[in-house]
Formats: C-alpha cells, structure tokens, sequence
C-alpha cells in the first residue's frame, strides 16, 4: 500500500495537491518527504480518484514538486497507555520531555465516534472547585464542557491553573470518606512560551504534573497542526476516563488559536466563508471537540471541559465565543473591569452560568439552600448593579433607602464574594454562608427567591441594620 | 405515490462507484439515480441520499462519518426516497436523524456511536395485539382506521389504510398478537395493510383541508398561556442567544403541553440535554393522564456531533411522524431545537456542493425549504374525516443573539407567534426569560372565546390590563433612569410597583419548582386577579391621600409573590385578597 508518488502539482499555504492512480481513503495521514529528507505529515482533505488534497501539519515550507508523498493506508491515530500520564507531548503527540518512547497499549482514531445520547449519564456529581463565584453560582458539574470566556491580558490562565489545582469531589461520607482529585490533561494551542512555562511551573510546583498529560502547541509552532492537538487530548482523555476509570479535567487553551487555524485551512481550500471569514461548517467542528466530554452509563470515569477562549475585543458576539456558547453547558466571564478593580478571580457572574447546575446542587449535593440562595444573589445583584448608573447621574441621596441597601450589596458582593484570591480554597459551606450574610444585608421581605423555611433557617439577623447604620 | 414500498416495490438498483470524497460529500459516476434517492456508500455501505445529478457524476450527502472511504468503492442505490417506518412502537423510543433507534444502535456498537449500522425504525419482531375495527365485507378506503393497537399505556396508535391505497372490500381479517409485518387486513383488489407502512420524509402526508385553530395548546406557562398563547396546530419560534433558555422552555412543552402525542426533535444541540429528557420523561407524569411523559413522546436525537447530514434530515423525519399521529386523529406537538443548526446543515452542505450562497452564507432556498417544513403545521381535517393537528414550535439560536440574521427573519414571516427571549433578563434570572415587549401572538384574538368560555368570560380583558401595565412600566423606566424613582408623582410610582408584582409574581415561573413548573390556566388568571385587586385598592387609598409609600408597604403584598408556589392556589389567593382589602381600608 506504502506506494511513492511524485506527482505534486501544486503547494498552496498549508496544502499540497497531488495526482494519484490508486484509490486513496478520506482523512488518511500522509507523509511528504521533501529533497533534503525531512518527512513531514499531513492528512486527506479530499480525495478524487484524480488527485488529493492534503493538509500538512508543519508547514509546507521547504516542500516542492519533487518532494515524494506517501499514503500510510490509515487515518491519524493516538498511541495510548496509563503511562502517559505525567508526560509533556509536542501539539503533534510526540514526546517532548525527553523520557522513554511512549509504548502504547492500543493505538485510537483522533477524530473520535459520538457519544450514543441512550449510553450517556447524564452529569449530577458536584465538583468544588473552591471559588464561590463558580461553586456558588455557576456550580461546575463532572461531565460538564464549561468554558472559559475572557479577553487578552486577563488572568484566565490564572483561574484555570486555580480550578486545576483545587478541583474535587466531595465523595459520599463513608464510600472512601475521602476526595477524589482528577487527572488533568492540558491541550495547549498556540500559546506563548512564557505562558506555556507559567502552567508548566505551577504543575511541577503543586506536584500536578504526575497526574497530567501535556500537549504543547506554542505559538512559533505550524498553526494547522493545532487542528489536531486537541483531538489527541480528548482522546487521551476519553481513554483515561471511559477505559481507565480515572475523572478527567480537560483544560484547552486557547480555542481562538484553534479557530484561527481552521479558518487558514479554509481560505487556502477557497471554501465559501460564514461570519467572518470563519468556515461555516465551524460548528460542527468546534462540536467535534466540545461533545466529547461528560459520563458514560456504567463506566467509571467522566471528561470535563474547561476550555479556555479569549474573545476578540472582548465582543462576545464574535463567531468563536458564540457558537462555542452554543455547544457548551454555560460558560464563565472574565472580567476587564472587574480585574482592574483589582477582585481575584474577575468573574462576572451576571453573563455567566452553569446549565447543569440546577441537577448537581441542593440537598444530597451541596446544601438544600443553595438554588434558592444563588437565585437570590443573582437578581439583588442584578438590581444593584442596574443602580449603578442612576447613581452617576442623580447621586446617592436621592435614592431610597431600599436602593442604597441594593448599592451596598452590589459592592459588597463584588468585594467579599467574588473577592477571595488565587490562592485561597473555599469549602462550599464556607461560600453560602458567606452569601448569606450578604443577603442578610437585605430585609426579609426582598428575599423572594428563597423558600420561606430557608430564611427562617439561615437568614443573619442584625445584618440589615448594621449596614443602614453606616 | 409510487414510493409506497407495498404497493410498488420496484427494486430498480444500481450500482455507480466513487469518484471523490470530501467530508460528508461523496461523488459517484455511473449511477443511475432519481434526485433524493437513498444509497449506500462505501464497501461500509454508509447511508447517504443523493442531492445532485450532473451528466455521469452523482452527488451524495452521507449520514455517517466519511473517514478512510476511498474513491473506487462501489455506490449501491436503493431506488427509493429516504423514507420512515411508520407503525407501533415509535413512541417511548428514541432515534437519530434518520430514524434509527439510538437504543439499539448501542447494544450493537457500544456506548459510541460506530458506523455502517443499520436498524429499522420499528422493531419487527415485536407483537403487538391488534384489535380489528372492521370485519369481513365492510368498504374500506385510504386512511380509514382498520384496527386499535394499545401502543402505550396512554395511546391507542390506529392502524390506517395507507394513503395511496385504492381501497375497497375487506376480505380477510387477522386480530391478536401480531408483528408489524404481519397482514392484519385484506382487500378485495389484493391489497394487504400491516401495522407498519413507510413514508418518504419530504413529502407531506394528503389531508382534505387546512382548518383555522381556535383551541389553545395550553403548556402550563403563564407567559405563553396567559400573553402569547399558541393554538392547536400552530406555529411559534423561540429565538434567543446562548444561554437565554430556550432549551428549557422546549422542554417545558414537551413536558407540560396538552398534545395528545409529543415528538421532540433535538437538531445539533448537546448531547447531555438529550440524556436528560431521556432520564427525566419516563419519571414525570402527564398532568392530564397522570401516565409517564414517555408513553405519548418520540424523541429524535441528532446532536451536534452526529453527522451533519443527518441533522439536515431529522426535522422532516420527526414532522413525518407528527403527521402520522396526526392522520389517527391526534393533536400533535413537534419540538425542533434547534432550527438554526439544521439551517446550518444546509449551509454546509450547500457549500460542499459550492452552490452560489445567498445571504450569510446560507443557500438561496432556505426560505423556501424553511417555509415548506412550518406549513406541514396546521389544523387538518384528515382524509378519514377525524380531525387532527400539528403544532410546531422551533426554537432559533441567532449568532450573536443578532435577530436580524437569515434564519430568524426567514422564520419570522411564517410562524404566528414570536416569543423573544432576552439576555438581559436571563442575567437576572428572571425565567422564562421570555420578553414581554418584543414578543407576540396572533392567535390572541381567535383563541379569546377558548378563554371566555373556559376559565372566566373576563380573563381577556385582565390580560389587557397586564399588558397595558407593563408597557406603561417600559415608558416610566426610561424616565426613572434619568431621575430616580422618588421623582415620579404617585401614582406612576405604584404603578411601577404593580408592574413589579407582574413581572416577579406572575410572569416568572420557576421551571425547577414541583408546583411552579405547571400552572392550569385557572391558576394563571386567579394570580391576575390577585395583583389587580392590589392595583384597585391601593389607587383607591391613594386617592384617599393615603403616601404611597405606606400603600405599597402593607403586609400581605409580598405574599403575592409567593401564590406561585402554592398548591391549594385557590383558598390562598382568596385569602390574599381579604388580608390586601382589609389593610389598605385600615389606611385610610
């Protein structure tokens, strides 16, 4: 089958058209082997039985219509074994740490099947990740694609490598009485060395990086083999999980990256753009990537996503931040005002959210008044921050009492909830109770999200006035 | 109707071979094929459907993943359109995009969704007892009712004369425990009915006529019930940006509406939320019947990652089945989520196939193909005279939230009712986060004499009310934004206060609440009445020189937030009242 073309008759950004006379499979990998011997590998775009359309992962650079090109007969595939676990792999699946070749239990496809929806279970467990703002009010549930939504020159790395570190599920007292921590994959695509070290740093810090597999795809390396890093995470990850029974944490960053290599491969193909020059079949793509996450009925292990995205001038409209809206369960804000105000972790809870949340909290799960008691803060704060802007203009005075009560809230939510730095490990309790003591700022009558039992229960008396007295 | 597989089963095949791949766009040469005939792919013989002929080269979609087929691999055609099976067991059964049962797609293959599988859409070696409505010597004709099957425990599913059958004398009858292809019936001229026949997905079923509907679908939803009900046989979109709530207002209908049968099209949406309906219906009781969800829903399952192909045809696979239902007699609630995604099928589709884009990208028949699905909604008078209906409510995800883009304002000139919902207020949770301003229904008026006959002969006039409060509460926010509210004069200050009880007590509805979740339509014009006797008697106080801002304070108004909640609404709310008359009098 390993039969040797020289027929390329044309080389265009990252593709390579070559005739061909047998048969050749659709996404079968390809290897180029250029006049000087240096092999590089690519993929079927499209095969006629004319000629193919090859996509070469690292550049076609060097390459020309002498180089020699090769069909391996099989489509890309990701070696796997347990023993990955604690290695650093190039954006392309090869070593990079300089440790032992990887002897693999079995080889997969990258491009992973569908989950059947009938197989899967659907996602209940709670995980604490130790930051109220999401363990309060965007609940982050094993199975759940979650991302994260920020902008450039904002700490998102800062609170992935948190969720990373702190990241457990409280286990049932009894079962082992103990937590269980995850194994985190981390898909880097065309980040920054520098950034690239920070991650690298705080693994080998915390001792992270011996339950953590790396696939590193820096910025200097070729953009198009970006489209196939994270498909080797996440099957590494679906292996770990479904085969191996350990609890995954996928953490990708940044999608953008991915998105913008996509769109490279489909300008040099002359496909007809969607929204901005982005392929339309995008979607479909990014859904490839995102639905590979959750649990399996009867298996041990889950996949849970935190994807990393920074939004082009912050604009959440943007293609990328949009569709991938669209596919996740919810996603996380960070956010520039917040950050320059100086809160740790910058999360604004306002566009966030967790749609499995409401399954995976409340009694059995985290507290029985924690639906209601999230709802609450959501729409006091909501109030509060709609205040702000009369405020410019009229001025506090000419408030009510009841609207500077909200004012006081919104602030105090701002710096004592969301507020608690990169370092510091909240215990659920520990993060509704201090939201009840902030809406306990508030008079009984305002709470109307809450069941009336729980304000009998948990309401802070005295707080009210305290704040009036200010 | 040449495509009746019983009647006319012409095995016309071919066999063409592979020219080129390119994704979920193969080519073949030396194919001889009808437009949208279905064929097999590949030595894997993947499922596919043929959308383009041009000379010797024929252009197929394919429903499954195309990873390592090859050109030169052999085509084969089937001769006959993509088609369902339609019979018992369809409902309580989940499938994808083309109609194959997901249940048993993973006994065969695994928890991943493998190719190259085929099922048939019903299973054929189940019996089922059939129950014979005609005997020996009766006149049969297309789409008369032969027999009963109890296909669930709340659905009796009819076995019909298939439409296209000539009809005529009954000569033999089957009855007991039969499989679907068993001959349960047969005529005279040689015709033989089973319990299941087959229909080609993008050929509506025949009807007599289009009726206008004058019955609502009640869905429990105080904002759709009480300001923007949909009828019997309507249409509705849903559009909103990610995270507004549109999958969990679908839900709620699928759940809550009263349709006799549900078919639930999940078009490229996400998987987990599939799993969820599929955990949560069988466990939830129809409010009417008191049986489990699940016996009288039809789920179709495309997620986003399935083929794209196959979410181009799950919309008309599911509407095809709502059809089905509906020729038995039946009112039918179909649910697409997402009608944006099977737009964007097409679009890719249409861009493999390098057809030249109309708008955004998308093709230049989107509208048409957009409208031909909503008009196979309606109200019909079936052709064996019983009456039946199809609803369709297709929620639209715009990209960026941006309602000026194709697929919302192609829909927009079909469908009867808009129910916008809005990010701001999904920020605030306030749920459904449907917007009260932009939304509508034209429905309204030919469903008031439902509403003055069945709940309260005043109920449109309250509604009026509430809109006309709301809006004023729209105007004076504008000013309250540039003053204060301590600004406003009195009135308009109590005003705001009314519209508040509105908004939190009565037009938010926690979805994730036992009693909330369903509210009977009695139940939404009691709470009207409630915050309109605050509204009477505190303008009356007022009036007396009452300050407004003791009126607003007095102790029982807050309860009104809370009749939601409550199961026994009935005395609650008669309570309220008294308690609310009695403080305001105290004022003054």
């Amino acid at each position: 089958m390993q039969k040797e073309y020289k027929t390329i008759t044309e080389i265009s950004g990252p593709l390579v058209f070559a005739e061909v006379d047998e048969p050749v499979g659709y996404n079968e990998i390809v290897e180029i082997e250029t006049p000087n011997g240096e092999v590089r590998r690519g993929q079927v775009l499209e095969s006629t039985s004319e000629y193919v359309a090859i996509q070469v992962f690292e550049g076609t650079s060097g390459i020309d219509r002498n180089s020699s090109v090769r069909f391996l007969g099989e489509t890309l595939q990701m070696p796997l074994t347990e023993d990955l676990l604690g290695r650093v792999m190039s954006g392309a699946g090869d070593p990079i740490d300089g440790g032992p070749d990887i002897e693999p239990e079995e080889e997969r496809e990258i491009v992973g099947a569908a989950i059947n929806p009938t197989a899967r279970e659907y996602p209940q467990e709670f995980i604490q990740t130790g930051v109220s703002a999401i363990d309060g009010m965007n609940t982050l549930i094993r199975g759940q694609k979650l991302p994260i939504f920020s902008g450039s020159g904002l700490p998102h790395n800062d609170l992935a490598l948190q969720i990373a570190r702190q990241a457990t599920v409280p286990e049932e007292d009894g079962a082992d009485g103990g937590e269980t921590e995850f194994a985190v994959i981390f898909g880097a695509m065309g980040i920054t060395a520098e950034e690239a070290n920070e991650f690298m740093d705080d693994f080998e810090r915390t001792g992270a990086l011996e339950r953590s597999v790396v696939f590193m795809n820096l910025a200097d390396d070729p953009a198009v083999e970006r489209t196939v890093t994270p498909r080797l995470v996440l099957t590494t990850a679906e292996y770990l999980a479904f085969d191996k029974g350990y609890h995954v944490l996928v953490i990708l960053t940044d999608m953008t990256n991915y998105c913008e290599a996509l769109r490279e491969i489909g300008a040099a193909r002359e496909e007809v753009p969607g929204r901005r020059g982005y392929p339309g079949y995008m979607y479909t793509d990014l859904a490839t990537l995102y639905e590979r996450a959750g649990r399996i009925e009867g298996r041990e292990g889950s996949v849970t996503q935190l994807p990393i995205l920074t939004m082009p001038g912050d604009d959440d409209t943007h293609p990328i931040p949009d569709l991938t809206g669209y596919i996740t369960e919810g996603q996380i804000y960070i956010d520039r005002d917040l950050n320059s105000q100086g809160i740790e972790p910058p999360v604004n809870v306002l566009p966030s959210l967790s749609r499995l949340m409401d399954d995976g909290i409340g009694e059995g799960f985290t507290r029985e008044d924690h639906a209601d008691l999230s709802d609450q803060l959501y729409a006091a704060y909501a109030e509060g921050e709609d205040l702000r802007d009369l405020v410019n203009i009229v001025g506090r005075e000419a408030l009510s009492e009841r609207d500077n009560k909200y004012l006081d809230f919104a602030d105090d939510f701002e710096s004592e909830f969301v507020q608690q730095g990169h370092d510091t490990n909240r215990g659920i309790e520990e993060t509704l109770d201090i939201g009840w003591e902030l809406v306990s700022q508030l008079p009984k009558e305002e709470l109307n999200r809450i069941d009336e039992e729980l304000i009998e229960k948990y309401y802070v008396e005295g707080q009210a006035e305290q704040v009036t007295a200010d | 109707m040449s495509n009746m597989s019983q009647a006319t089963a012409t095995e016309t095949t071919s066999e063409g071979v592979i020219e080129s791949v390119s994704g979920p766009v193969v080519t073949a040469i030396d194919l001889d094929a009808r437009m949208n005939d279905v064929v097999y792919v590949g030595e894997e013989g993947l499922m596919g459907e043929v959308i383009e002929i041009e000379r010797n080269l024929v252009t197929i979609q394919v429903y499954e993943e195309t990873s390592d087929v090859a050109p030169g691999e052999p085509v084969e055609n089937t001769g006959e359109p993509l088609t369902v099976d339609l019979g018992p067991g369809m409902l309580d059964s989940i499938y994808d995009g083309v109609q194959r049962p997901l249940d048993v797609l993973e006994e065969q293959m695994g928890a991943f969704l493998d190719r190259g599988v085929d099922a048939p859409g019903i299973d054929l070696e189940k019996t089922w007892e059939f129950d014979p409505d005609v005997e020996e010597g009766d006149e049969v004709e297309s789409g008369d009712v032969v027999g009963i099957v109890p296909e669930t425990e709340s659905i009796d599913h009819k076995v019909l004369v298939p439409p296209g059958y000539e009809g005529g004398e009954v000569v033999d009858v089957n009855s007991g425990a039969l499989t679907v292809t068993d001959t349960v019936v047969e005529l005279d001229n040689g015709e033989e009915i089973q319990m299941r026949q087959e229909w080609p997905v993008r050929e509506p079923r025949p009807t007599v006529e289009k009726e206008t509907p004058t019955t609502p679908l009640v869905s429990g939803q105080r904002i759709l019930d009480g300001l923007f009900p949909i009828a019997k046989g309507g249409t509705a979109a849903i559009p909103g940006p990610f995270g507004s709530g549109k999958t969990v207002t679908q839900h709620q209908l699928a759940k809550w509406a009263d349709a006799d049968i549900v078919v639930y099209v999940g078009c490229g949406e996400r998987g987990n939320e599939m799993t969820e309906v599929i955990e949560d219906f069988p466990e939830l009781e129809d409010p009417k019947t008191g049986k489990p969800l699940m016996s009288r829903t039809s789920l179709i399952a495309n997620t986003s990652n399935m083929p794209v192909a196959a979410r181009e045809s799950c919309v008309y696979t599911g509407i095809t089945i709502a059809e089905y239902y509906r020729d038995m007699g039946y009112d039918v609630a179909l649910m697409a989520d997402s009608t944006s995604r099977w737009a964007e099928a097409m679009r890719e589709i249409s861009s493999r196939l390098e057809e030249m884009p109309g708008e955004e990208g998308y093709p230049a028949y989107l509208a048409a193909r957009l409208s031909e699905f909503y008009e196979r909604a309606g109200k019909f008078k079936n052709i064996n005279g019983t009456e039946g209906s199809i609803s369709v409510i297709g929620a639209v995800s715009p990209p960026g939230g941006d309602f000026s883009e194709p697929v919302t304002q192609n829909t927009l000139r079909i469908v009867k009712c808009f129910w916008a919902l809005d990010a701001d207020l999904a920020e605030r949770r306030h749920f459904p986060s449907i917007n009260w301003t932009e939304s509508y229904s034209l429905y309204k008026d030919q469903l008031d004499p439902w509403w003055r006959e069945n709940v309260d002969e005043e109920y449109p006039e309250y509604r009026q009310w509430a809109v006309d409060v709301l809006d004023e509460e729209g105007e004076l926010q504008e000013i309250v934004q540039l003053v204060g509210k301590d600004a406003l004069p009195e009135d308009q200050q109590l005003t705001l206060e009314v519209a508040r009880y509105i908004r939190e007590g009565w037009l938010q509805q926690n979805a994730f609440h036992d009693v909330d979740t369903y509210c009977e339509p009695e139940k939404t014009y009691l709470m009207l009445t409630a915050i309109r006797t605050f509204s009477d008697e505190a303008f009356a106080a007022l009036e007396a020189g009452v300050p407004v801002e003791e009126a607003i304070d007095i102790e029982a108004a807050p309860r009104l937030n809370r009749i939601n909640t409550q199961e026994d609404y009935e005395a609650y709310i008669q309570e309220l009242k008294d308690d609310m008359t009695e403080q305001f009098r105290e004022l003054y």
